[in-house]
Formats: C-alpha cells, structure tokens, sequence
C-alpha cells in the first residue's frame, strides 16, 4: 500500500509521473509507476506481477518484489 | 535486461530532480515555502522568523496569495508548504489550501497548533490538505509553556488528537537547545502519545531569533552527547510506527551542512510581504537584493533575478571551495552563515575546518555565557 500521506499523481508541467510525499518529491521511472498503480489495494506482489503480465512481457516476480522493497526502503510504501 | 524493463530503459530508475550544476541553468523548483503571516501567539526565544518581523497590513492579500501559487504551479512546484509565523492566523487559509490542492500540488501545514479546532481541521482536510507539521516546544507542559511564552502545551496534545481524527499524517517537529535538552526523552515519549508519524528533532539553527538568543540556545558538550545514544535506542525501538529524524546543528562538525539542494535549485520562499527569498533565512544577507511579487512574475524571479542567480552554480566560490572534491556536496555551506558570522556571503562557511576561519566559530563554542536570559520572540504589532 501507499503509505499514508503519499500520493501519486501525474505532473503536466514535466511530463512525467510525481510521488509526492511530506518529506519531498521523487519523480519514479515508468516501470515503479507500473508497479506503483497497483499498490493500491491489498494486492499481493504475485497478484501484482500477475496483473503486470497482462500489459507487458516477461514480469518476473522477483523483479517486481524489488521495485516494491526499494519503494518501501524509501517510505512510499509500507506493508499492511 | 529484463524485457518488461527494456521497454522503458529510456527512463532512470529515481531521479530526485535537478540539481545545480557549475553552469547557471536552472531547472524548475519543486517546493514553496509560503510565510503567510509573521503573526503568532508564541514567542518562541528560538524562532527562525527574521528580528524585522512583517506587520499584518504589509501581508499579501488573499488574490495575491492566489496568483502567487497559481504561478508557482506553472514553474513546476508540486510542494506548498504552508507556514509562518502561524498560518492559521490567516482567515483565508482554507480557500488558499483549496486552490493549491485543485492545481495539483501537496499542501503541507506547518503550525503551532494554536487556533485549529475540530472544525477547522475537518474543512482543511476536505480541502485537500495533505499532511500536518505540529511543533511541541517541550515534554513537560511547565518547559513548554516557558519556551513558548504561553500557554500553548495543552492545545498542542488536542490538535495532534485532531489531526488524527481527520485522517492525515502528522510530523511532530521540536526544536532543541539548552533548556529543553534535557527532556529529549521523554519528548519522544510525547511525540508517541500523540501518534505522530515522523518525529523531527532539530537542533536549533542560528537565525533570526535564535541567532540573538545563541548563547541561551547553545546546548552543553554533554547534552549533545547524551542525545546520540537516546535517539539511537529509540529510532530503533519505534521503528516501523514512527520515524526519527535527528538534525544536528554544524557548528558543533567538521563540515558544513549544505545549502539546501543549491541554492536557488529546488525550492524557494514567499516571505509575508510577498518577497521571494531563496533560502528561507536569506533576509539575513542584507547585500542581498531582493525581488517581490508585487513587481515581478515569479518565473522571471526564480530564473533572472539577482538574488536566485548570486549563489547558483560554482562561479561566486572562494578559495578553499573553489577547488574542494566537496563543493558539489555541500555547496560550500550555507551562504546565510557565512554571511552572518563572516559578513561575507560568498565566503566559505566559517564552519567547515578548511575555512581560514573557522575560528569565529570555535570562539563562538568555548564562550560558555553562563545562563543568559532569553529575548522572547516580539509580537508582530511592534513590526514595521
Ligand atoms: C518558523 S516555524 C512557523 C510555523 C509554526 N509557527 C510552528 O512553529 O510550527 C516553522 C518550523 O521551523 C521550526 N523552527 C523554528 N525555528 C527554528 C530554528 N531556529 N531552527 C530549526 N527549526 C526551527 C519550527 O519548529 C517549525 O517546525
Ligand atoms: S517557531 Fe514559535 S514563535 Fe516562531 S512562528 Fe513558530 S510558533 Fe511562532
Ligand atoms: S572547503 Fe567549501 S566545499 Fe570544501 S568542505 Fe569546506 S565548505 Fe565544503
């Protein structure tokens, strides 16, 4: 889940997807966005990766459960 | 690579926006720090608000404020933070949270907590607002009070319990110093109580109304010491419901803390009267010449103006700066220190050990005054 208090938006200005959060501003790749929009729920990160094969090739668990722990390392994301 | 990757190898993995380079091409800001108002009920001996506080009928009116981030949304800021003196202050502080909310931007209070009721916190929620920053001045309400100036300890735990009910994330941010050192503690124990999400524990930076009360401030060798440990032990301890920042004050290390991202690289501040500064203490650099909105679009401020472009890049360095591996570290320091200890703002900041004058610091720590009395924060009805 997104941690409480982040948010994900899409910054016209820059072209480009924005997290915003108290503490500053990341502007993540397309791929952590990929991931990030479906960091909404309660999803699982093999439902995650499940849903990610259907907009691309070659998902791989492992691939998205790094994307997941690095945006956790950088309090984006939090376990619930 | 993997091929889901590779299909937007194009794209960095994190970027943490622009930096500054030692070419003067400045890419857009990411971050305001709007002083609505100089007014506040506290007198903290320690706040960071310039000695010359700006008087009500100086303050930008609320259309200003409303052009003020419609503009800032247009350069590129994504974070408003809204902060003072004490924002709550403005009666048009909600419609100014709505508006920065509607163009997109993170709005973050930065409060005292004074004047929110259940009301108030229920409207600014619904506005849009993202986030809270709530100051505590103690652990104890007697020290508190004190610091504060008046009674302002209780009305803080009910605004940390109003901020929770309305859903949004609370930092709770104490400044310390000599007289509330002690406490640290059990300040942690408080800032649990109150469910803060993230606790700033900031040792005071000397400006405006701290650099008059430094010698009331300055915290013992020993209270430095005995800090380190405890707010180890504790980070550990809540780790994973409340993080701990610590901030240090540079005085006390061998190096400077950096100027901010750069100057002029990221962020700004709106003073009250509609001033743009790039740092928020840079009306300390009286040889600074300073641009308002009244007069200028801000694009062209935060692009062309004098002030933004005098500390960009690496050009206005010093010896020893100028060919230090760590000048695009650190930026030479701050450019405020280095001004108001120096008299030179583009000196290299008297605190780092390579300045040949370092030693106005080391005098500044060995001058031990004893226990001087602190110069309350005045109220604004005397300012100009
Ligand atoms: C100037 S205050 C204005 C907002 C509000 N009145 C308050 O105190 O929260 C903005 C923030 O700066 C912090 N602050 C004030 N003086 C400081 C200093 N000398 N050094 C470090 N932080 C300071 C406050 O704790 C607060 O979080
Ligand atoms: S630091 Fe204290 S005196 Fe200064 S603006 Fe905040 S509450 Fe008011
Ligand atoms: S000499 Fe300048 S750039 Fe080098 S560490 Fe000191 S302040 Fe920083």
């Amino acid at each position: 889940m997104l941690r409480r208090g982040v948010r994900l938006s899409y910054d016209k200005t820059r072209g480009a997807h924005v997290l915003l959060f108290p503490e500053g501003v990341l502007v993540p790749n397309s791929t952590a966005v990929a991931v990030l929009e479906l960091c909404i729920g309660k999803l699982t990160v093999a439902e995650i990766a499940l849903a990610l094969r259907e907009r691309y090739d070659g998902v791989r668990e492992q691939d998205v459960a790094d994307i997941v722990n690095r945006l956790a390392d950088r309090r984006v994301l939090e376990f619930r | 690579m993997r091929g889901w990757e590779r299909r937007h190898a194009a794209q960095r993995w994190w970027g943490e926006g622009p930096r500054a380079g030692s070419v003067m091409s400045a890419e857009p800001p990411l971050g305001m720090l709007a002083e609505l108002t100089h007014r506040c009920p506290l007198h903290c001996p320690y706040c960071s608000n310039p000695l010359e506080l700006i008087a009500k009928h100086n303050e930008l009116t609320t259309a200003e404020w409303l052009s003020v981030l419609t503009q800032a949304r247009e350069l590129g800021v994504l974070q408003v933070h809204l902060s003072g003196g004490e924002p709550l202050a403005r009666h048009d502080l909600p419609e100014l949270v709505s508006h920065a909310n509607g163009l997109g931007c993170y709005v973050n209070l930065v409060t005292s907590g004074l004047g929110l009721t259940e009301s108030r916190m229920t409207d600014l929620a619904e506005r849009g607002l993202a986030h809270v920053q709530l100051s505590v001045q103690g652990a104890s309400q007697q020290t508190a009070n004190l610091i504060a100036g008046t009674r302002a300890h209780e009305h803080k735990i009910a605004a940390a319990e109003l901020v929770r009910a309305a859903g949004l994330p609370l930092s709770v941010n104490v400044v310390l110093h000599r007289a509330n050192h002690d406490e640290l503690a059990d300040i942690i124990a408080l800032a649990e109580r109150m469910g803060a999400d993230r606790l700033e524990l900031a040792n005071t930076q000397y400006y405006g109304w701290a650099l008059r009360n430094r010698d009331a401030l300055m915290p013992t060798r020993e209270q430095l010491d005995a800090a380190e440990p405890i707010v180890r032990a504790a980070t550990e301890r809540v780790r994973g419901h409340m993080e701990i920042v610590y901030v240090i004050n540079d005085y006390h290390e061998a190096y400077p803390k950096p100027c901010m991202h750069g100057w002029g690289a990221r962020q700004f501040t709106l003073a009250p009267n509609g001033d743009v500064l790039p740092c928020p203490a840079a009306t300390a650099i009286t040889t600074l010449e300073l641009d308002n909105v009244r007069d200028t679009p801000l694009a062209e401020i935060w692009y062309d103006s004098a002030s933004f472009n005098a500390f960009r890049g690496e050009d206005w360095m010093q010896e020893p700066c100028r060919s230090c591996e760590l000048r695009g570290k650190d930026f030479g320091g701050c450019r405020c220190q280095a001004f108001l200890l120096t008299g030179d703002a583009a000196a290299t900041d008297p605190v780092c050990g390579k300045s040949p004058q370092r030693q106005l610091v080391d005098d500044i720590l060995a001058a031990d005054g004893g226990e001087p009395a602190f110069a309350m924060r005045g109220p604004v009805e005397r300012a100009r």
